[in-house]
């Protein structure tokens, strides 16, 4: 009997050890008025070195920024499930102001924000947004452009293939900018696109990657949240550029350049309403004029001409003068999209549910 | 390579974690525990064998680590379940839990980190057979590792007398130990060895499939693992063939996107598991396979005081 107990007693310490690292990796917050509580909801883990890792660069910015005044807690590789409803609900009892930072918290944002009118909520990438939750994300087609004209100069098999995660408008956005731009510099491009229908799962994504370059692509880009890609590009002596974040260190060789999603800017901008106590809920499409979209150092292998060419765009970008959907453009069906000059609303773009003219393969619904 | 040869080398790839983890949890459900903690103990493994390979260079010790570590996360399940006779389920559930958070913590310094290429195997080449070559010859010794142990695991639980205890302590732990086995030494080793083997399923996810360490790199496999056990009812060599089908689809779905077959992409990732559900209902029609091969006292606790 007293075996049994202690049985118990160390199985209760082993499931408390559990929960106790589960408690610590999130920094407990002390109730204590005067202070602003800012409260961070990730799909995967900080260590993602990517989507989440970015976002928790820019929450340490705003600790840093505001010193005491300012308390963060942040819950990672949350599930977008019931499980994302319950956490953020967590956090609302005692944070002013929480960001929600991926596509699929959009519903249980909304839900818990209408239950907690006093707190404020910000939601990453979404589309639907109330009284007091904002819409924010960054234009990362503008950086696929980018990348699509050194993917196009840079391919020797006319073929780039491309690791997708979920078929909704950010993923395809990306593909039909990196495209067109690929294209424009290179006709006979051909793209390779795999879904995986998930976002983090570094060994599914590095077969993936394997499948692209044994089946020609020489080239690989990617928007899900792994390294993987890059590390196996690098074994296999291709190309790939890296996503959401600088993943040099993984690819010294392989990588072209990075996208970087730059979050700090607009992190601290929004906590600073909260102090100041003019936070309104708005709508933020931030891109390269704004610096939330970012490009790592491009590579030396890429030569001169290209560089230039990505410099350009980059101006004409951050100016005005280039939009990366300008007509004409059509659909995968050969439909007309845009006609000659006329340039993709907002809406179109937010909207993007199909693949433009010279994409093979289906797009998911 | 051409588009054959390397399809097939990615199935062989992307199943051997499954084959790692999936042979050891056999072993430890046929002594008669459920240790639903396999992915933790891969977390773990592949943790520890990226980081002491990392800090000494050398493959070996990396894969010794993955062994050891594995063995030791294992033995937190085994002492609490054996000797202190708590719920199998409960402590396997709070080994992943715990696995995951532990890797992470290990694993801190050593994001950002990765590997040069495993060594291949170079020994048995026939140059003039390239096909067969490639199929064959090409991979890293990990991959004939795992086969080899399957067919050591078949050997040594239906040839070996010890293989024989260790089924009839999972299928009658009474009748065993009035003949004077000891049930919880036996089960307490097997669960060892099942930990050893999930660390080996996770080192080679982060050592060669990868290669590199980020925090819940296993994404599941662990559970994917105990399901190929239920899908081999219990028998060795069927490991193999559930692992290699479930990596197969996995690949397959791949490439076929690749290719640019229009099939809904859904549809291919939900394949693997679709195949799995087909095949536990098959299995479940055949009830005299199934009571002929499951162990009958899977999750049951032994109470009888050493």
């Amino acid at each position: 009997m007293s075996k049994k107990f202690i049985g118990g007693l160390l199985l209760a310490i082993l499931v408390g050890l559990a929960f106790y690292y589960q408690a610590i990796k999130g920094e407990d917050v002390v109730i204590d008025d005067g202070v602003t509580k800012v409260g961070f909801i990730y799909i995967g883990p900080i260590g993602d070195m990517g989507w989440s890792y970015e976002h928790d660069k820019a929450r340490l910015a705003v600790e840093a920024e505001f010193g005491d005044q300012v308390e963060t807690t942040y819950v990672e590789s949350v599930p977008e499930s019931q499980d994302a409803e319950r956490v953020i609900t967590e956090l609302a009892q005692d944070h002013d102001l929480i960001f929600t930072t991926s596509f699929g918290y959009m519903n249980p944002t909304l839900k818990v924000a209408e239950a907690f009118p006093n707190v404020k909520f910000e939601h990453a990438t979404g589309y639907k947004r109330n009284d007091n939750t904002s819409i924010y994300s960054a234009r990362f087609y503008e950086g696929r452009h980018l990348i699509g004209l050194i993917a196009g100069g840079m391919t020797k098999t006319n073929t780039i293939g491309y690791i997708a995660s979920f078929p909704i408008p950010e993923v395809v956005r990306g593909i039909n900018a990196a495209y067109l731009a690929a294209i424009s510099v290179n006709p006979t491009v051909e793209f390779k696109v795999i879904w995986l229908n998930t976002w983090f799962d570094p060994g599914k994504e590095a077969d993936a990657a394997k499948a692209l370059i044994d089946q020609g692509a020489d080239v690989i880009m990617q928007h899900t949240d792994s390294p993987a890609a890059m590390t196996v590009a690098e074994q296999e002596g291709v190309y790939a550029f890296g996503q959401a974040s600088d993943m040099i260190a993984y690819g010294p060789n392989a990588q072209l350049t990075s996208i970087i999603d730059n979050w700090a800017p607009y992190y601290i901008l929004r906590t600073k309403d909260i102090i100041d106590g003019t936070w309104k809920s708005t709508d933020t499409w931030g891109g390269i004029d704004s610096g939330m979209v970012e490009l790592a150092k491009i590579s030396d292998k890429v030569p001169t001409v290209i560089k230039n060419l990505v410099e350009q765009a980059n101006e004409g970008i951050v100016n005005g003068t280039l939009h990366p959907f300008t007509g004409p453009i059509n659909k995968q069906d050969g439909s007309v999209w845009l006609v000659e000059g006329e340039v993709a609303s907002d809406g179109d773009l937010l909207g993007m549910a199909f693949y433009v003219e010279g994409i093979d393969g289906m797009l998911p619904n | 390579m051409d588009l054959f040869e390397a399809v097939f080398h990615g199935i062989i790839i992307a199943s051997t974690p499954l084959v790692f983890a999936a042979i050891g949890e056999l072993v430890v459900e046929k002594s008669g525990v459920l240790n639903l903690g396999v992915e933790g103990m891969m977390i773990i493994g592949a943790v520890c064998s990226f980081v002491v390979t990392i800090e000494t260079g050398s493959y070996v010790y990396g894969v010794i680590a993955a062994i050891i570590s594995g063995s030791i996360a294992a033995s937190l399940f085994g002492f609490v379940t054996q000797y202190f006779l708590s719920n199998q389920v409960a402590s396997g559930l709070s080994l992943t839990i715990f696995g995951l958070g532990m890797a992470a913590l290990i694993g801190q310094s050593y994001t950002g980190l990765s590997l040069t290429e495993f060594p291949e195997l170079n020994i048995l080449t026939l140059n003039n057979i390239p096909i067969l070559n490639n199929i064959l010859f090409s991979y890293d010794y990990l991959v004939y590792v795992s086969i080899f142990l399957v067919f050591a695991v078949y050997y040594f639980l239906n040839k070996s007398k010890f293989g024989l205890i260790l089924k009839a302590v999972g299928d009658n732990h009474d009748a065993a130990y009035s003949l004077g086995y000891s049930v919880k030494r036996i089960r307490f080793f097997a669960i060892l060895f099942g930990g050893a083997c999930a660390g080996l399923g996770g080192c080679y996810l982060s050592l060669v499939q990868t290669p590199f360490w980020v925090e819940n790199m296993t994404s599941g496999r662990g559970w994917i693992a105990l399901v190929i056990v239920v899908f081999s009812v219990w028998r060795p060599l069927w490991i193999l063939v559930g692992a290699y089908i479930f990596g197969g689809i996995t690949i397959i779905q791949l490439h076929i996107q690749g290719i640019g077959i229009n099939i809904e992409s859904q549809y291919l990732s939900m394949l693997p598991y679709i195949v799995t559900i087909f095949v536990l209902v098959f299995i479940s029609t055949n009830k005299r396979r199934l009571t002929n091969n499951s162990p009958a006292c899977l999750n049951k606790i032994f109470n009888a005081d050493l």
